[in-house]
């Protein structure tokens, strides 16, 4: 069964409602002022995000939740990515949401519950090195007594320094486990990193943590049964943020074209200009069609998303690169300087490029389940 | 409604069982396989015959044309139903024709009645073939510059000039022609839309040899012909009008159909089948995004048609698809050439084909007419 490409018109005033809200409470200048500030996180602007059914997008109305879905979480995501808003939506709302989706449990739906109240925070665990590899991890979880006792070291934990919770991904007797742990338990030391896109990051140290059954997410050993679906529902929100700063970038660049003035006309004028933001435009579109899709499906049949996931975000991650690149080459000479804010737009491309799976990692998915 | 559908639904394909000859359910829609009707046609096989009379009879060569005009007068929920039933049993077009594709849709749009009942039902059941006479040596993709004239002689025009890209010209037994009319207007409103019989005196054409070694495209000579007022589509000088519709349907028409579904099967097989095979990991990698550039293509398309089919038209974006649909189909061959090495460069289908994609982005509007018509219209760049 096909599913319809068209957005609705619930998800049309989503949008609307979701760009009212930010261009007031987070343009890109709030995103400055903190990086200004030194600070990576705006706790006032996430309680109103909880208080708008943000925070809650995928957790049932019974735990307090507003449920809107997957296609809906795209939906703010790409508006978060147009004045790129930082916020723990993405970690927190989507992937530890989704992941707790599966459980099923009162211990997890308690968690959901504070997550949608705003009351709690995320972060995944999963990088060991510098690629975006889910199934190439070393971190141990051994078994000891009734419980487990994890070391090892994550890096690129987005949002890991300031979550109250993290999900870690280790290894244990017969395979992969997913553990839920507090991000203050004994043994666990978090290191702040100072991230180009001025956003949360951290490499996090795990000394003898310990850990009991009742921290395990789903089964021991069968840590994909939970996070796939979690990592899917994150890849797509990722890719949907990112098509949502490509539209930004590129609405900067084409404001740009159509009032600066060079040779005494605007360089908008030029056709070497017009071609080039004109297939931008045209990469923009055709990638909004591969994050609607991706919503569709993990909203329809979370299961058989896989590929739509993977080819979102490959996508995305192309064209958010392109707008960019573009945005700062048309920009010329103000488009390098520290005032402007499209260097924000080009940093931020890069660090949403390689978090959960980089151009190759998603390309090559997608191959696959194309017969490569 | 639903249970009307279901009605229809199930009529067609018991009608499809008994009417569509085992041989016409192969989905071939290769050149060869095309029947293209006109008054010289030879038919391929009695299937093929078979297959476009049993269609004339109920309309099926024109779905959604009115019943009166030689359709069936399908609905926008009985056309989906339609598609899907004809390629469920991978039947063929029992039809093809740019009577079908451009001329019908223009009479329809922009034609008198008595237009609609005169020219349409011989293109419905295929006995007259037309062509498109647009191009000019001296205007491509500054079309409006046309140049071949049509002198007013009272109650008709002697039309005098010279058309290019003519495809199939030397078969079709009419041609729509864009025909100045008017030297002294501006270019875009001194055109007129004009309908020439190609068996009048003066009407000559010649093949042009194609890269591929194909001559689908002819050179079309008017000397002194004789058109008769009534054998016009819109109004004298508004020629332009349903040029620029016709252009918009055309390029609908060459992102959405045969084009792109060739794109259906995943590259990744037809490159296994190279000696290169998948080993060559620069091949492999372009490959791989020439594949997600075409997935997220086919939604976009998919998307387009959903839009279209919830009022919201594409207009403009038509001008996307068109770009981005012939420069993928153009790279796909080129990576499908790479594959096959040396095997491809010996003449067979493979090489004709390549050959013939490099014509994509430039008929119909060249990719970057296509990039202008964006900027200005979407993007709202100063001309």
């Amino acid at each position: 069964m096909s599913v319809k490409l068209v957005q609705a018109e619930e998800e049309v005033m989503l949008a609307d409602m979701a760009r009212g809200f930010l261009d007031d409470a987070a343009p890109v200048s709030h995103l400055r002022a903190l990086r200004d500030a030194g600070e990576t996180h705006d706790p006032a602007l996430w309680a109103e995000m909880a208080r708008m059914g943000w925070a809650g997008v995928l957790v049932l109305e019974a735990q307090g939740g507003s449920d809107m879905g997957y296609a809906a979480a795209n939906v703010i995501a790409q508006e978060m990515g147009k004045t790129l808003v930082t916020s723990p939506f993405l970690s927190t709302a989507v992937i530890a949401a989704t992941a707790l989706r599966q459980i099923g449990d009162a211990r997890a739906e308690a968690a959901l519950a504070r997550i949608a109240g705003g009351e709690v925070t995320y972060a995944l665990a999963v990088d060991e090195s510098a690629k975006f590899d889910p199934n190439k991890v070393e971190m141990t979880a051994e078994a000891d007594g009734n419980g487990f006792r994890l070391n090892g070291t994550k890096q690129f934990v987005v949002d890991g320094a300031l979550a109250d919770r993290l999900l870690v991904l280790a290894r244990t007797a017969e395979g992969l486990t997913l553990f839920d742990l507090d991000a203050g338990a004994a043994g666990v030391s978090r290191d702040a990193r100072a991230m180009i896109d001025a956003r949360d990051a951290a490499r996090i140290t795990f000394e003898d943590v310990e850990a009991t059954g009742a921290d395990v997410l789903g089964q021991v050993d069968h840590a994909m049964d939970v996070l796939r679906p979690a990592l899917q529902a994150g890849q797509a929100a990722l890719a949907a943020e990112m098509t949502g700063l490509a539209a930004g970038a590129f609405a900067m660049t084409v404001d740009y074209l159509k009032e600066r003035k060079q040779f005494g006309v605007e360089i908008g004028r030029f056709q070497a200009l017009q071609h080039r933001a004109a297939h931008l435009w045209c990469e923009v579109e055709v990638t909004s069609s591969a994050i609607l899709n991706a919503g569709r499906l993990l909203d329809s049949a979370l299961e058989d998303a896989a590929m739509a996931v993977s080819l979102a975000k490959a996508k995305a991650t192309q064209t958010a690169q392109l707008a960019v690149q573009e945005g700062v080459q048309m920009h010329g000479g103000i488009g390098m300087t520290d005032a402007y804010d499209m260097g924000f737009y080009m940093k931020r491309a890069r660090v949403g490029a390689e978090w959960l799976g980089d151009y190759s990692y998603h390309a090559e998915q997608v191959a696959r389940y194309r017969g490569f | 409604m639903t249970d009307t559908m279901t009605d229809f639904r199930k009529d067609l394909r018991d009608w499809l069982e008994a009417y569509c000859p085992a041989e016409m359910r192969d989905g071939a829609a290769s050149e060869e396989t095309i029947c293209w009707g006109g008054k010289d046609w030879v038919f391929s096989s009695d299937a093929q015959r078979e297959w476009l009379n049993a269609c004339v009879a109920e309309g099926y060569t024109v779905p959604t044309w009115p019943k009166e005009y030689g359709g069936a007068g399908l609905n926008r929920d009985q056309q989906k139903i339609f598609d899907e039933e004809i390629a469920r049993i991978g039947a063929r077009f029992p039809l093809q024709s740019f009577g079908i594709w451009m001329l019908g849709p223009a009479l329809l749009h922009f034609g008198t009645h008595e237009q609609k009942l005169h020219y349409l039902p011989p293109i419905a059941r295929g006995e007259v073939r037309w062509c498109q006479g647009y191009s000019e040596p001296g205007a491509g993709s500054d079309l409006a510059s046309v140049q071949t004239f049509g002198a007013d002689a009272g109650d008709h025009w002697v039309v005098n000039g010279q058309k290019i890209w003519t495809s199939y010209a030397d078969k079709a037994d009419w041609i729509f022609a864009l025909v100045r009319t008017d030297r002294e207007a501006p270019k875009h409103k001194g055109i007129s839309f004009l309908l020439i019989d190609m068996n009048d005196p003066g009407v000559d054409t010649r093949p042009i040899k194609l890269i591929s070694g194909a001559s689908p495209f002819c050179e079309t000579f008017f000397t002194d012909v004789k058109v008769p007022k009534e054998q016009i589509v819109g109004d004298v000088n508004r020629g332009w009008d349903v040029a620029k519709y016709l252009l918009t349907h055309e390029r609908e028409m060459i992102s959405g159909s045969g084009m792109l579904q060739a794109g259906g099967r995943p590259l990744g097989a037809v490159l296994a089948e190279g000696d290169a095979g998948l080993e060559d990991a620069t091949l492999r990698a372009a490959a791989m995004r020439c594949e997600v550039d075409q997935l997220a293509m086919g939604l976009t398309l998919e998307r387009y048609r959903d839009m279209a089919e919830a009022g919201q038209g594409a207009g403009d974006a038509s001008a996307m698809l068109k770009y981005l649909g012939t420069e993928l189909n153009k790279q796909r061959h080129e990576l499908m050439m790479m594959a096959d090495g040396s095997d491809a460069l010996e003449w067979g289908d493979r090489p004709a084909d390549w050959l013939r994609t490099k014509a994509n982005s430039i008929e119909g509007g060249t990719s970057e007419v296509m990039l202008s018509i964006i900027s200005r219209r979407v993007l709202g760049l100063p001309a």
